[in-house]
């Protein structure tokens, strides 16, 4: 196609959250531009939390997202813990992997069957996929009803939870509360093994980058909560360091900031980053179900995300499980919080990747300053480098079939340009080199 | 799940801190302040889907964005031949948020998952901003809205 003049024109990019556009220029075949665009209005929660109390700070981070609200609240509750001293009860730990397993159940399935299969089974959405598979679509509502029942149990409703709290939570269940999950988990584990039984037999684009992995790391577990953050290319930090090592830039095309490593540049964050830094940290039942389907870390090629999200289903149902089984009620629902000045970071691992928050705090416990960077801003240049690459593959090909695979490469990463800072246009611009 | 005998269900969708966007709540406890049994949804749309069996007679009430003047009710009633969800609510984007009502209801056909009938009342409203308060024609509406619905069940089940 060298010599050639084309435009991909997508006014409508679906199946991702926000509102946004890509552009891609092509000159010849070279990709000379990408940049994706985000129009969604700055949405200002950092100024809104100035001045409330920090008590407020859950409920308020909440309402940044409708599908990952749990990821807010934890990354706040746990800066503000750290800020105040606090060390909390070990049973209110353990309730709170089990309130992100929720999270994770809904979040997963919502993406893995309804937003990013049916891209690999060339149907416009789930809806037109549900009538040749409908074993499949019903199973994900199941799976992801689950998961909504965590997170409800937990969080007091499904949709942005009100229970979770400084020091602890508002309400915690009963034994018998927690155990009435069992059945539905273990029918949802033996579904999860399924599910990555069924992403590995799609078609996969031959894409794989050098990726800079960046996630939490446990000694003892798969994380969610706590962990250093770490790289494959050699990081290693605190969450009090991430500022030190990370820089929000701000460019012309986009109202989220882009993160980007000092010195580096961009980073992947999310499900391949977790699970290629802790594939040994996974449960039997999760590293058992990869090892099945030959998926082995390191895995490079973005479009595969789609099996390593149904392993981390498996992963959240078994690790859900354990919990349960060995669920004491804490001996009081949470710890008192005193008003006292400090400051405090803290990174939670979102479906989609890390969240960082941090919090000043003045002595009355109003909140002086906040930051809070999502997984997608921290994805949001990768993204741009993935179709840079991606992109140089295409030239060749019709213009909508282009379009519909730099969609699906953008959906490798479940954006969520909501929070980022909403919709996506997808432009491609074709010159004569 | 619903028993299997065929039942009339009458569920209001929204949110009331959203201004015209919790019309279809305020019809559904107008209704059951009337006497009519009604049942509120805020969560998630494709809960919904839980919510009838195939023999039931269900009128889902919402607020819509269409050309049309706010306040003005739309029913769309799946008893009758070409009366759909209109293509724009069957167009709306499925996202990482979720589905939203049109959708989730696209995907119960899609599944079989449908009621015997399905009226979708959708009152078009104006002001969706947070902690808007409802705008006067809508505020006109849900009360047309609610004798229209009223006059439509011979034999409502009281709340």
């Amino acid at each position: 196609m060298t010599g050639t003049s084309r435009t991909i024109k997508v006014d409508t990019l679906a199946r991702v959250e926000g509102e946004g556009s890509l552009y891609i220029k092509l000159v010849g075949e070279r990709v000379a531009d990408v940049k994706l665009k985000i129009f969604e209005p700055p949405r200002m929660f950092e100024a809104f939390l100035r001045g409330r109390h920090f008590s407020e700070a859950a409920d308020i981070t909440a309402r940044i997202c409708g599908i990952c609200p749990i990821a807010y609240q934890m990354s706040a509750i746990h800066a503000i813990e750290r800020a105040l001293g606090i060390e909390i009860d070990p049973a209110v730990r353990r309730l709170r992997r089990l309130f992100y397993c929720g999270e994770w159940i809904e979040s997963h399935t919502l993406h893995v069957y309804m937003l990013h299969a049916p891209d690999f089974l060339n149907y416009a959405d789930v809806i037109e996929m549900a009538r040749d598979h409908r074993e499949v679509v019903e199973k994900a509502l199941r799976l992801k009803k689950i998961g909504n029942r965590i997170v409800q149990l937990l969080g007091g409703r499904e949709i942005h939870p009100i229970s979770a709290a400084v020091g602890g939570f508002h309400r915690v269940p009963t034994k018998q509360q927690v155990r009435e999950l069992v059945p539905d988990l273990e029918w949802a584990l033996a579904a999860s093994c399924e599910a990555v039984q069924w992403t590995s037999s799609l078609e996969f684009p031959i894409f794989e980058q050098d990726y800079e992995f960046v996630a939490l790391r446990h000694p003892d577990e798969y994380p969610f909560n706590e962990g250093r953050l770490v790289s494959n290319h050699g990081l290693n930090i605190d969450a009090a360091e991430y500022e030190d090592h990370f820089q929000e830039l701000h460019v012309k095309h986009s109202n989220a900031l882009h993160s980007v490593m000092r010195g580096r540049g961009s980073y992947l964050v999310g499900p391949l980053a977790r699970f290629n830094l802790n594939y040994d940290k996974l449960p039997a039942a999760a590293q058992e179900a990869a090892a099945k389907v030959g998926l082995q870390p390191p895995v490079k090629n973005p479009f595969r995300s789609i099996i390593v999200r149904a392993v981390e289903l498996v992963f959240a149902c078994a690790e859900a499980l354990r919990v349960i089984r060995e669920y004491e009620p804490p001996a009081a629902p949470r710890l008192d919080a005193p008003n006292r000045a400090g400051s405090g970071q803290a990174i939670t691992e979102a479906p989609r990747g890390i969240l960082y928050h941090r919090y000043a705090l003045d002595e009355n416990g109003l909140i002086l300053s906040a930051k809070i960077i999502p997984p997608t801003s921290q994805n949001q240049r990768r993204i741009e480098d993935d179709l840079r690459e991606y992109a140089s593959h295409l030239v060749a090909w019709p213009l909508d079939e282009a379009t519909w695979k730099c969609e699906q490469a953008i959906r490798n990463y479940d954006p969520c340009i909501s929070c980022a800072t909403h919709f996506l246009k997808v432009h491609i611009d074709r010159d004569k080199p | 799940m619903k028993s299997k005998s065929r039942q009339m269900q009458i569920i209001g969708c929204g949110n009331v801190d959203r201004g015209d966007d919790g019309a279809g709540i305020f019809v559904a406890k107008r209704l059951c302040e009337l006497g009519i049994r009604t049942e509120v949804h805020a969560g998630d749309a494709l809960a919904l889907l839980d919510r009838w069996c195939s023999d039931d007679d269900v009128i889902v009430v919402d607020a819509v964005v269409t050309c049309s003047a706010p306040g003005t009710v739309h029913v769309w009633d799946s008893g009758l031949a070409g009366s759909g969800l209109p293509n724009a609510a069957r167009d709306a984007a499925i996202s990482s948020h979720g589905f939203d009502i049109a959708k989730a209801i696209e995907l119960g056909r899609a599944l079989g998952k449908f009621p015997a009938r399905l009226r979708v009342y959708g009152i078009a409203g104006q002001r969706f901003e947070r902690g808007a308060k409802i705008s006067p024609a809508v505020l006109a509406a849900i009360d047309a809205a609610v004798q229209r619905i009223r006059a439509e069940i011979p034999n409502p089940s009281t709340c």
